[in-house]
């Protein structure tokens, strides 16, 4: 339902920002995209609901080229949470940045007001209901984007680095919705450098680095690749480093363990 | 670079690392006004110079309320009820001036671009002297010496947004560093960082800490990346400190999870392992304890 074919992209100041990217997205898969500060993730987003829009190739979402729709059209079926909430906060109040794109889309009043309510109640955000945006936390105003965007309903959430600035507690609740998507067959893609955060989820995994995607699969087997990694910047998560140095003496009891997943829901040692 | 430079450099090493207590909050409670509960209560800390301590909670317990507190934003900003005492250094911070506390308590936002507004690296890091009218001879040496300790001597020129934001992170921590504080707040240093850049960056922070025996306090989520370099690990709660000790001990708390923190992997199997009646050590990364239970299981 998504798909960039040899997408490459210049910025304004002359610096390419993806290079050559070919890239396949089904409905209802979970896609993390991880790499270096830099490496193209961010701009990557930005072309599925056409807030960019390729120099070179063509970006399709459900077979469709995003240059012969406007950001408005791709946005009712795109929703993106962006890194920085105070990018994409401005109204006076709570309710009114939840409603504004119910609005804009032209929902009923009367779904208006229960998508809006189940949102707000969602992710704990009822009681600021009349406060403005800026008067709450840096992990609130993550959350009310999320609320903003899961209220229209969108096919395809996409969240780019949703764990800063959340507690363990908000990082659980996260994980919980992130499952939730999956489950109601949302295509869903998560920018992060929070490795520990995306493993446990076990989504595809797509590798990108200086513009270019280096590596897609899934993130099991990815996620042993430690050359791979290193030359993404990206470190493996902790109980992955754990298994692959358990099995790497020969005479580790360990060596016989073949499914590096079992370290998640707890120890398999005797 | 003179010889001037030296003694310079001596008095400022012998600050940071031998005059003891850097940081005494004495049975602080804080409460906004208007605010129906204290923010900060009945607070006790002292961290003495040269530790890298965490402080470490869920959102909306108090951490950043504390942190004003000990960078004199309260209470010379916002007022409300103020109750107990916070000092730094000598400057008892509710009496200190906001310049004097601003030359000894440095902060490193967490996003750098809130940080970096000159059109060079080497301006931006002198803009704090600057504003301090501090004399071009002694501006041109600590600049210099910022940035080598913070290793971007060689993007001196550059324009700040062109550089990578591993690199941003360093010229505003080298902006904080110019200033000589003795103690250095950062606030979720690593968040915006990829993995690599951050392990780089925790690096930074113990090296400048043996160098300079400047003390950091530092605030963060991502605990698996530093614990490996802190002294201590401080957790509130609803305003309250009520964990404070070495990391591996707090990690291995039982309470610690309870109170929202983010147990990394390793630390939570390690846990596990020992409950189980494993006779394991203390440790934090997955190399000690791959080693361990390889020793363990091979009876050695």
């Amino acid at each position: 339902m998504i798909e960039f074919r040899d997408v490459t992209f210049v910025h304004q100041t002359g610096k390419t920002a993806l290079r050559d990217v070919n890239l396949k997205v089904e409905k209802a898969e979970m896609l993390a995209v991880v790499g270096e500060n830099g490496a193209g993730k961010t701009t990557l987003v930005k072309h599925v609901n056409g807030l960019l829009k390729p120099t070179k190739g063509t970006v399709l979402v459900d077979g469709e080229d995003t240059t012969k729709k406007s950001t408005a059209e791709l946005s009712r079926k795109v929703g993106i949470a962006f890194q920085n909430p105070d990018h994409q906060l401005f109204s006076e109040s709570v309710e009114a940045e939840t409603a504004f794109a119910l609005k804009n889309f032209g929902f009923s009043r009367e779904l208006m007001d229960q998508r809006l309510n189940w949102a707000l109640q969602f992710f704990g955000l009822e009681e600021y209901r009349n406060s403005s945006p800026l008067a709450l936390s840096g992990g609130e105003k993550k959350r009310l984007t999320l609320a903003c965007i899961l209220a229209w309903d969108p096919e395809v959430v996409i969240l780019d680095e949703p764990t800063v600035g959340q507690d363990a507690i908000q990082k659980e609740k996260l994980s919980g919705i992130i499952k939730m998507l999956r489950s109601t067959g949302k295509t869903t893609i998560i920018v992060s450098h929070d490795i520990e955060f995306i493993w446990p989820l076990q989504p595809r995994l797509v590798v990108m680095s200086q513009g270019r995607v280096v590596a897609d699969g899934p993130a099991d087997t990815l996620m042993r690749d430690e050359e791979l990694l290193e030359g993404a910047r990206v470190m493996q998560p902790q109980l992955v480093e754990l298994y692959q140095r358990l099995r790497r003496r020969p005479d580790s009891p360990f060596a016989s363990v073949n499914d590096a997943r079992l370290w998640i829901t707890g120890p398999v040692v005797r | 670079m003179g010889i001037a430079t030296l003694p310079d450099i001596q008095r400022w090493k012998g600050l940071g690392s031998s005059m003891g207590e850097i940081l005494r909050v004495q049975n602080l409670s804080f409460r906004y006004p208007e605010a129906a509960k204290f923010a900060v209560r009945d607070f006790e800390l002292t961290i003495k110079g040269g530790e890298i301590v965490i402080l470490a909670g869920p959102s909306g317990c108090g951490k950043s309320t504390l942190l004003r507190a000990v960078n004199g934003l309260i209470p010379h900003m916002y007022t409300g009820e103020y109750l107990g005492s916070v000092s730094v250094g000598d400057h008892k911070v509710s009496e200190a001036r906001m310049s004097e506390l601003a030359q000894t308590v440095g902060l490193l936002f967490q996003n750098p671009e809130n940080q970096i507004f000159m059109f060079s690296v080497e301006r931006d890091i002198a803009f704090g002297l600057e504003n301090l009218a501090v004399p071009p001879d002694e501006m041109r040496t600590r600049v210099d010496e910022a940035m080598r300790q913070l290793g971007i001597t060689d993007l001196a020129q550059r324009a700040p947004h062109e550089l990578s934001d591993g690199q941003k992170q360093r010229v505003a921590l080298a902006g904080v560093i110019v200033m000589r504080p003795r103690l250095i707040i950062l606030d979720e240093p690593t968040s915006l960082l990829d993995p690599k850049t951050a392990v780089e960056l925790v690096e930074l922070v113990r090296r400048l800490r043996d160098e300079t025996g400047i003390t950091f306090l530092i605030v963060e989520h991502r605990l698996e990346l530093l614990v490996r370099i802190a002294d201590r690990l401080v957790v509130m709660s609803e305003g309250r400190k009520v964990l404070d000790g070495g990391p591996e001990e707090v990690l291995a708390d039982e309470r610690a999870a309870a109170y929202g923190i983010s147990i990394p992997p390793i630390s939570r199997l390690r846990n596990q392992l020992k409950r189980d009646g494993l006779p394991l050590e203390n440790g934090f990364g997955p190399d000690d304890l791959a080693e361990e239970l390889n020793r363990e299981a091979l009876g050695r």
